[in-house]
């Protein structure tokens, strides 16, 4: 071809594009006038040899669409005829588009949602300058270390710029109205200029604030607390405020984008740690022995490896050991990543994002071969179509970009569905607080890295799922087709796509197992015997140590507690423990038999929770008292040494056939216990905990600071909650209580459960779309292959059931074999779900009814279209057009 | 009808060229062209000549003018270009060639084999 022509052509299409137009319209005009000149001089009227002209020219539009196709050069002009007429295709079959939308929508949804996850998590480095060269020190079991060993660790490094150190606390913070608690990083002097971060508002804490204990009580807010409980009011820099009953000034504020150095756990506020026995009653911020400090972090001097920072902080472990030998542990050190709190949250949380990403890698790769099926199947039913546009002279490249203008349709709106639901989600997840008592965030919030990637994922899916039918096209023999229809006949094989879809079903028939387990778990542990009555019950939790109540005066103020609320009306019982049930918490404790005099835990007759409780504990708390009696106030350190016991550790300590009530029993500490009374078996840490021994001691006989007031009422909680506070105030204004409803106070008790449950019931959701458009592909694709086939089988006479046989067997197997992997699978699996879900039980026959239904249901749904298509086959049109 | 052809894919554009090559025509100007040096044996859809047209104009091959037709009807009247005079003679030995192999092959008898 000449290069001048070609170009000729194409600067005048661009530059001349309507006239280009218009003389190609004048031209075809031109054609029909000229042809119905000579059909006139034939004998025809005018009008009648015009519309002959015009029906012996053929589809005007479509060549001349072709000839613009010709000219060369409208690559926008044809990609936007593409869409145009791919949008119209797709309207035409609305079913076919909603479920390649949705299940795309769904795959990278979920990709999405992971990758903003990873983002946040892994990718994004912390909130602070140079975040690279940022690391954590870790060093004993726990992460923890001493002050003490930080103080050399700081000073006798070579390789860090400077290491700062902080550790987490909860204060009750009074501004004069409205005490509350507040969560703090107790920091070390040189914290934030460690990191590098400038305050936004006042100062931040510095090295030269510190000497010595208790000597700079100084508070930095960050901006979020300043924001929600100041009022973004500039003057309270300067303002003293009280922590825990003493004096601390407000110097500044952090700049919002600093939220911490741990991704989960923002605090409200920074104080310098050298307050630690202010802060927390504990005085023994000094001894090397206790480690006080959460993590050490700091950045490495330039051009350092982390492998020389190791040795170099081995190097002072071996003199730290060397010079106290009784009181450095000898354990490894190891620099981490600070965000996760290095190896400690962050290996978990790196495992469980890793295998999130393999799943939704593994949905979305599951999605596409999904979808290239339906696509296959679409391209077999367009057969005709195309064989006809290939034997009209379209060329084949022609005709897969148009079929890839349409996959690429596809991939973009499920794209966007799918990224917008996941956006939402994140943003979700982000304001997310699963345990109301801490500060626990999942910031997840997405960025553009999330946006591309998904769009990135949609258009390589697209990309993906529309090459499938490429082969399909370029093998039709346009003049085969054209003259006998599509005759491929339907492998019998088994093929790569079958067992995908079988394991497809089968996978989906687990999650759909296992999700019905978990729900009947959950709903069997809301309505299962607590050993206690959480409804109209209150939970008044006094933190007496944080507004600066001592040992002291602790057993005093918590008996004028009770008086006090048994003043309000409608109080029915109020009670205190130092720890009320199933509250994620357990003190657990070795009892023996009266007869033992070695009390080493070998000998023990049980380990058993312990719970101090005030008297009408077993009323408040609604724990039925089986036999003997409850405890009064009389029962106090003058009188005799008293327990109440429940069932199982009754049955432990005397046998299941005695009376236990005066019996008499050893505490660990060599006390003699008479057992006054016997309660209920209950639940103490959680729902899925084998039945344990438990014990109940008289709070004035074994005094405890923790104060968690339990309160009967049938009032309206609010209601109560204000009343309960005011009285409280009454009594000390500077108490930060928080009040919740029982049932509200046992939802961390149930997270776990409810998370399991939800994570399974959205993977359930998930493999059963799949298997639905994986059979619906499927089915529709060996309908329509044998369409020709059935029309004959009707015409012969075959009965609608013998047709279904036909059309559908193959993908009603499929579905049966992997449903009945599944479902074996599914109760295999259930033993892991043992320990989260209450009595899970695989043979529970609702759950194996249930699971057999959805998977039956699951194909009817995937199998109705293909199979109304198979029974309205009308073989006297399908012989006719074929 | 029954009596006419198929055209194989790719003749279209032989058969315009030669069509044109025995003076300018317009379009329908080459159907009939074509009909009539074929002994009315092919079969073409009158508006698919019009890509092949234009395939050959972009190609070079063609070059289009406007202008008035025999019964006074404004119509774009084709011709060949030098390159298209040389493109024809190859299509026709190739098509040539093509043939008598086709036709040696199918009139062989038992005996040649």
């Amino acid at each position: 071809m000449s290069i001048r022509a070609y170009l000729r052509s194409l600067s005048s299409k661009f530059f001349r594009g309507s006239q280009t137009a218009a003389d190609m319209d004048n031209e075809l005009q031109s054609h029909i006038q000229l042809r119905a000149d000579d059909l006139e001089r034939s004998g025809l009227t005018r009008a009648e040899a015009e519309r002959r002209a015009r029906i012996e020219f053929g589809g005007r539009d479509r060549y001349r669409e072709e000839c613009n196709q010709q000219l060369g050069g409208n690559f926008l002009e044809t990609t936007l005829h593409d869409i145009r007429y791919g949008a119209r295709v797709l309207r035409k079959s609305p079913g076919f588009t909603f479920v390649a939308i949705a299940t795309l929508a769904l795959a990278i949804g979920a990709n999405a949602l992971v990758f903003g996850v990873l983002n946040a998590l892994i990718l994004r480095p912390l909130n602070v300058p140079q975040a690279d060269s940022l690391y954590g020190i870790e060093h004993g079991i726990n992460g923890y270390e001493s002050y003490p060993n930080y103080l050399d660790l700081r000073d006798r490094n070579r390789t860090f710029e400077q290491l700062a150190a902080f550790t987490i606390d909860e204060v009750g913070l009074d501004t004069g109205k409205d005490p509350m608690r507040a969560w703090t990083y107790e920091v070390t002097g040189n914290y934030f200029d460690a990191l590098g971060i400038q305050p936004y508002l006042g100062r931040v804490i510095h090295a030269s604030d510190e000497h010595g204990t208790d000597s700079a009580p100084c508070i930095v807010l960050s901006h979020a607390f300043w924001h929600s409980h100041f009022h973004d009011d500039p003057s309270v820099v300067g303002r003293t405020v009280q922590l825990n009953r003493h004096p601390f000034t407000i110097v500044g504020v952090t700049p919002p984008e600093f939220q911490g150095t741990l991704l989960f756990f923002t605090p409200d506020m920074f104080v310098p740690i050298v307050d630690h026995r202010l802060l927390s009653g504990e005085g023994d911020l000094d001894v090397r022995r206790k480690d006080s400090v959460f993590e050490i972090l700091g950045h490495l001097k330039p051009g350092v490896t982390t492998a020389q920072a190791v040795s170099d902080l081995t190097s002072i472990g071996a003199f730290l050991l060397a010079t106290y030998p009784k009181d450095v542990p000898n354990i490894p050190f190891k620099v981490v990543r600070p965000a996760l709190y290095g190896n400690f949250i962050g290996a978990g949380v790196l495992a469980f994002v890793s295998g999130l990403t393999v799943l939704a890698a593994l949905i979305l790769l599951a999605s596409c071969a999904n979808l290239g099926s339906l696509f296959a199947a679409r391209a077999a039913d367009r057969a005709r179509e195309v064989a006809l546009r290939l034997a009209l002279g379209s060329s084949r490249t022609r005709i897969l970009r148009q079929l890839m203008t349409e996959a690429m349709l596809i991939s973009i709106a499920g794209g966007s569905v799918g990224l917008l639901a996941s956006i939402a989600l994140l943003r979700q997840l982000s304001v997310w607080q699963p345990f109301p008592r801490f500060p626990l965030r999942i910031p997840v919030s997405p960025d553009s890295k999330v946006y591309f990637v998904a769009l990135l994922l949609a258009l390589v899916s697209g990309i993906l799922f529309g090459i499938v039918p490429v082969r399909q096209v370029f093998r039709i023999n346009p003049y085969e087709v054209v003259k006998a229809g599509s005759t491929r006949v339907v492998g019998r094989r088994l093929t790569a796509r079958d067992i995908l879809l079988v394991v497809q079903i089968a996978i989906c028939a687990v999650l759909v197992t296992s999700s019905m387990v978990a729900v009947r778990g959950l709903v069997r542990s809301l309505h299962s015997s607590f050993g206690f009555q959480p409804d109209h019950a209150l939970i008044v939790d006094v933190p007496l140590g944080m507004a600066g109540y001592t040992s002291d005066s602790i057993p005093t103020t918590q008996r004028r507690l009770i008086d006090l609320i048994e003043t309000i009306s409608g109080v029915e019982s109020v009670a205190i423990t130092d720890l009320p049930p199933l509250n994620m918490d357990g003190h657990m404790s070795d009892v023996f038999n009266d007869a033992t005099t070695d009390l080493r835990p070998a000998n023990s007759a049980a380990t058993s929770y312990v719970f101090n409780v005030s008297p009408k504990y077993f009323e408040a708390a609604g724990t039925t008292l089986q036999s003997g009696r409850g405890f009064t106030w009389h029962d106090d350190q003058d009188a005799p040494r008293v327990a109440v016991v429940n069932r199982r550790l009754a049955n432990r300590l005397f046998g299941s056939g005695t009376n236990p009530v005066d019996k008499v029993f050893k505490l660990r500490d060599g006390t003699r216990a008479q057992v006054v009374g016997v309660v209920e078996d209950g639940k103490y840490l959680n729902l899925t905990e084998d039945q344990k021994p438990a014990l109940f001691l008289p709070l004035l006989q074994s005094p405890a600071g923790a104060t968690w007031m339990i309160l009967r009422s049938n009032r309206d909680p609010q209601q109560m909650a204000d009343a309960i506070r005011n009285k409280l105030h009454e009594m000390d204004e500077g108490l930060p209580v928080s009040i919740v409803t029982w049932n509200k106070q046992l939802e961390g008790v149930l997270f776990p459960m409810r998370m399991a449950t939800l994570s399974l019931g959205i993977l359930g959701v998930m493999g059963a779309m799949l298997s639905i458009t994986g059979i619906f592909g499927m089915a529709a694709y060996s309908v329509s292959k044998r369409l020709r086939e059935l029309g004959i089988r009707v015409a012969l006479g075959a009965r609608r059931e013998e047709v279904l046989r036909a059309a559908l067997g193959r993908a009603v197997r499929l579905l049966a074999i992997g449903s009945v992997a599944g479902l074996v699978l599914g109760i295999l699996a259930t033993r892991v779900l043992a320990s989260i879900v209450y009595q899970a039980s695989p043979r529970d026959p609702l759950v194996l009814a249930g699971a057999i239904v959805a998977m039956a249901l699951l194909g009817l749904i995937a199998t109705w279209f293909p199979a109304l298509r198979a029974l309205h086959v009308e073989p006297m049109l399908l012989l006719r057009e074929e | 009808m029954n009596d006419q052809a198929q055209l194989l894919p790719g003749t279209l554009d032989l058969l315009i060229l030669r069509a044109v090559s025995l003076g300018p025509l317009h379009g329908y100007g080459i159907l009939l062209r074509i009909g009539q040096i074929s002994g009315n044996a092919l079969l073409i859809e009158q508006g698919a000549l019009y890509p092949g047209l234009f395939r050959l104009v972009r190609q070079g091959l063609l070059k289009a003018s406007w202008g008035t037709s025999e019964n006074n009807r404004r119509a774009k009247f084709y011709e060949l270009t030098a390159a298209g005079r040389k493109r024809l003679q190859q299509e026709t030995d190739n098509w040539n060639r093509l043939a008598n192999a086709i036709g040696a092959a199918l009139t062989a008898q038992p005996e040649e084999v």
